[in-house]
């Protein structure tokens, strides 16, 4: 202090650099915030994209016919014959009712043309209907069908503002549209169908519903195996295993596992589950198999966490008071870990919810049609149907992919969601 | 504190160990028998299979049949590893069986084999409807995309002498033919795992390297030195692998008009409004130029189904039916509509017959 020189000469290095030192903290926080705004640009323009793309898939174009259940054209005589009913004609009468509709329409060309402006599952649909209702042969009424792909994104693009969307429909083909159009005789409906079924290589019969059900059913095993054995596996290790080289070893391979590529548990799965214990190919059993194998290292880490975060004192006070170890364990520990356990959990059902990699060795990466009945029939999840509509051809495609990414990321939001909701309500700080 | 410690453990093992029993208790009793038809293969023949499954799923009691899109390799791999339900029944392949595959095949029990020859595909080069359509000989072909050319001031003794070999020197279509537009050559196509870049190799790049006379004298004297100069595409960033979804590559080129595309014709026909295939010869791909053989690259599209399984898996005798039946196959069925090149009527008729009699393949002329 007794150099009164020194000081000043500081506080003047001070006040010359201050307002260099001001710009370099406000540049930083300047970083910060652009990095956050590219962030939130990326997801935006995602969102943005998938959204236009996909909101489309939501509703879905309908033609009504006037359908005469002609008894002859089905070549029915009797209506609770199964056998007849099953062998009748209903591309026939779907047929009928077009031309009937076009009664200008002829030549073998135009005729199949105008065929294709409605979707084939017309005739099952006449099928069901029939069945149900065995009283309308003979009769007829008035019936919307769903419209082919082509005429689909045909009439869903007639109103956008890029012009309409040819593709393959005919100039004839427009022009029925539009007699269609000024009849009040076609219009977008919603689209239920894309939620009840199964995949299809026709566009406008294609659903989720059959990947949903796929999703719940592998996610279901991957839980009930994956949940047990890691909170067990979590307790042991943070409880009452010794520390000694053994278990180091034990968790540097678990914590090394959490980051192992996911295609690496598909090797797995097909080397250990398939070629040796001969689980069957592409069921929700195989799959759940080896996502919970995949999100072992994800839950026993977070389990791990959330018991080493319960304080030391309330298991000393337990043992203090004559508990025994698995009673502080059962009665104390386990209850205040178990929301960061399930939090954690949630994240890895998530993460697996979102897999397909580790699927495509063990055969879910498939064309399946029927909805998946139990855990032993063929399946396929979310992920991988999304995955298989962007490799196909048909143009109505794309915006079934989007609708499907749509539903996909819904999901993923109302897990994430749930898990934090958990976390914030349930969790204790110490 | 040792023996709660142990009882923890043997919980574990015995929680592990009910999973797993639970698990394979219940696959068991499916392994066993298997009331759907397992189809594995190409993924080319996927789009076309995939239809048939379907329809045949509708108006049958059947359950619609299963299928996989492995690649035709891995699928001939899956098919020939033995006779069983818990083996596939029908492989789909996008080129005709191997002799390996078949001897392996035969090794491991499947010995009777039907084989169907479905139809063909054409394989296009593609750009933008945004430039000009480009015109292109198989020759061409060759020379903006092989690996190693002939030297190119060699090149105007019209390739009858044997010439050196050089690393592809040209950069420009123009450099390989001057009627071509003078723009870099860029190609996305397939990677080396797809069956659609194999034949793409075989019938484009192969038909245009035979054009030259003593390359084609090369392919009697040492066969495995002509197939590695024919075959090998170029890796010097002209040719762009786009990876193995055609739907990629066609946006690609609605982006870059510069570029040209390598993919399946199906791809072509359903995005009419956003790229156009190139002349080959002179011959643009369209579904009639395709079928009868003028547009010379297409490829035989198959499937192999294991006659062992006919009888024991319900129902392989009628997709059979449902794929070779007129309004499946036929010149104007419905897998013609998703973009497949039917076979001529006689060919149909001639194989329906043995398809029908479930003949076996004899492995000769693999």
């Amino acid at each position: 202090m007794s150099k009164s020189s020194k000081p000043n000469a500081t506080t003047e290095r001070i006040r010359q650099t201050l307002a260099k030192r001001y710009r370099a903290e406000k540049r930083f926080r300047l970083y910060g915030v652009v990095a956050i705004l590219f962030g939130l640009l990326c997801v935006a323009t995602l969102f943005v994209d998938i959204i236009g793309k996909g909101h489309g898939a939501f509703r879905q174009t309908y033609i009504q016919l006037s359908v005469d259940y002609d008894a002859d054209i089905l070549g029915i005589s009797d209506i609770n014959d199964a056998q007849q009913l099953a062998l009748a004609d209903f591309s026939g009468l779907v047929k009928k009712s077009l031309r009937t509709r076009f009664s200008d329409v002829s030549g073998r060309k135009d005729k199949r043309q105008l065929y294709r402006l409605v979707s084939n599952s017309a005739e099952y649909d006449l099928t069901d209907r029939l069945k149900t209702a065995p009283a309308l042969l003979g009769q007829s009424e008035k019936r919307w069908v769903l419209a082919d792909d082509d005429i689909d994104t045909y009439f869903k693009s007639l109103n956008s503002s890029d012009g309409a969307f040819v593709g393959r429909t005919s100039e004839k083909q427009q022009q029925w549209v539009q007699s269609l159009i000024d009849a009040g005789q076609i219009e977008l409906r919603f689209n239920s169908q894309f939620f009840s079924n199964g995949d299809s290589r026709e566009p406008e019969q294609a659903g989720i519903g059959g990947a949903i059900v796929g999703s719940l059913f592998t996610l279901f095993i991957t839980l009930a195996l994956s949940f047990p054995i890691g909170v067990a596996a979590a307790v042991y290790l943070e409880e009452f295993a010794p520390k000694n080289r053994w278990t180091d070893f034990i968790e540097v391979n678990i914590n090394n596992l959490a980051a192992v590529p996911s295609i690496i548990f598909g090797l797995l799965g097909l080397a250990i589950f398939i070629n040796f214990f001969h689980v069957p190919r592409s069921v929700p059993v195989i799959g759940g198999l080896v996502l919970a194998v995949m999100t072992l290292p994800t839950i026993i880490i977070s389990s791990r966490a959330a018991i080493k975060a319960v304080p030391p004192s309330i298991r000393e006070a337990g043992i203090g008071i004559g508990a025994s170890p698995v009673q502080v364990v059962l009665h104390h520990v386990l209850p205040l870990a178990l929301p960061g356990m399930l939090t954690g959990t949630i994240i890895g059902m998530a993460q697996a919810l979102g897999e397909t990699a580790p699927l495509l060795m063990i055969g879910m990466v498939a064309f399946i049609v029927d909805v998946p009945g139990g855990f032993t029939d063929p399946a396929t999840v979310l992920p991988v149907q999304i995955f298989l509509w962007a490799d196909s051809p048909e143009r109505a495609f794309v915006e079934k992919t989007s609708a499907a990414i749509m539903v996909l990321l819904a999901f993923l939001i109302t897990m994430n969601t749930f898990a934090v909701i958990l976390r914030k309500r349930l969790e204790r700080r110490w | 504190m040792k023996t709660l410690s142990k009882s923890a453990s043997h919980l574990k093992v015995a929680a592990i160990g009910c999973g797993i029993a639970m698990t394979l208790a219940s696959t068991q009793a499916v392994s066993a028998s298997r009331d759907y038809i397992s189809i594995v293969g190409s993924s080319t023949v996927y789009p076309f299979a995939t239809v048939v499954a379907e329809r045949f799923g509708k108006t049958t009691p059947n359950p619609t049949p299963k299928i996989e899109s492995t690649g035709s390799g891995g699928g001939m791999k899956l098919f020939c590893s033995g006779v069983g339900t818990g083996h596939p029944d029908i492989t789909n392949a996008s080129r005709r069986m191997k002799k390996s595959e078949f001897e392996k095949c035969q090794k491991a029990g499947v010995t009777d084999i039907v084989e169907v020859l479905i139809g063909f595909d054409g394989i296009v080069l593609a750009n933008s409807v945004k430039t000009k359509q480009i015109s292109l000989t198989r020759k061409d072909i060759f020379l903006a995309l092989a690996k190693n050319v002939p030297a190119p001031k060699s090149m105007q003794d019209e390739f009858t002498t044997a010439q050196t070999l050089v690393a592809n020197p040209y950069k420009t279509w123009k450099e390989v033919n001057p009627t071509l537009p003078n723009v870099k050559i860029e190609v996305l196509g397939p990677p080396p795992t797809s069956g659609t870049r194999d034949a793409f190799a075989e019938l484009a790049l192969e038909g245009g390297c035979k054009k030259i006379t003593w390359i084609k004298a090369m392919k009697k004297q040492d066969k495995r030195a002509y197939k590695a100069l024919c075959h090998t595409i170029r890796e010097d960033g002209h040719y762009i692998e786009a990876g193995e979804n055609d739907n990629l590559i066609v946006q690609k080129l609605d982006a870059n008009p510069n570029a040209l595309g390598v993919f399946g014709f199906s791809f072509l026909d359903q995005n009419a409004d956003k790229v156009q295939g190139s002349l080959i010869e002179g011959n643009a791909p369209t579904f009639d130029t395709i079928a009868d053989k003028s547009y010379p690259i297409s490829r035989p599209l198959y499937f192999y189904v294991k006659k062992a399984h006919v009888g024991v898996v319900p129902g392989i005798e009628g997709y059979l039916a449902e794929f070779t039946s007129e309004k499946a196959w036929g010149g104007e069925g419905y897998l013609t509509e998703k973009g497949m090149i039917p076979l001529s009527a006689d060919v149909r008729r001639a194989s329906g017959a043995d398809i029908k009699a479930l003949k076996s393949m004899s492995g000769e002329g693999l």
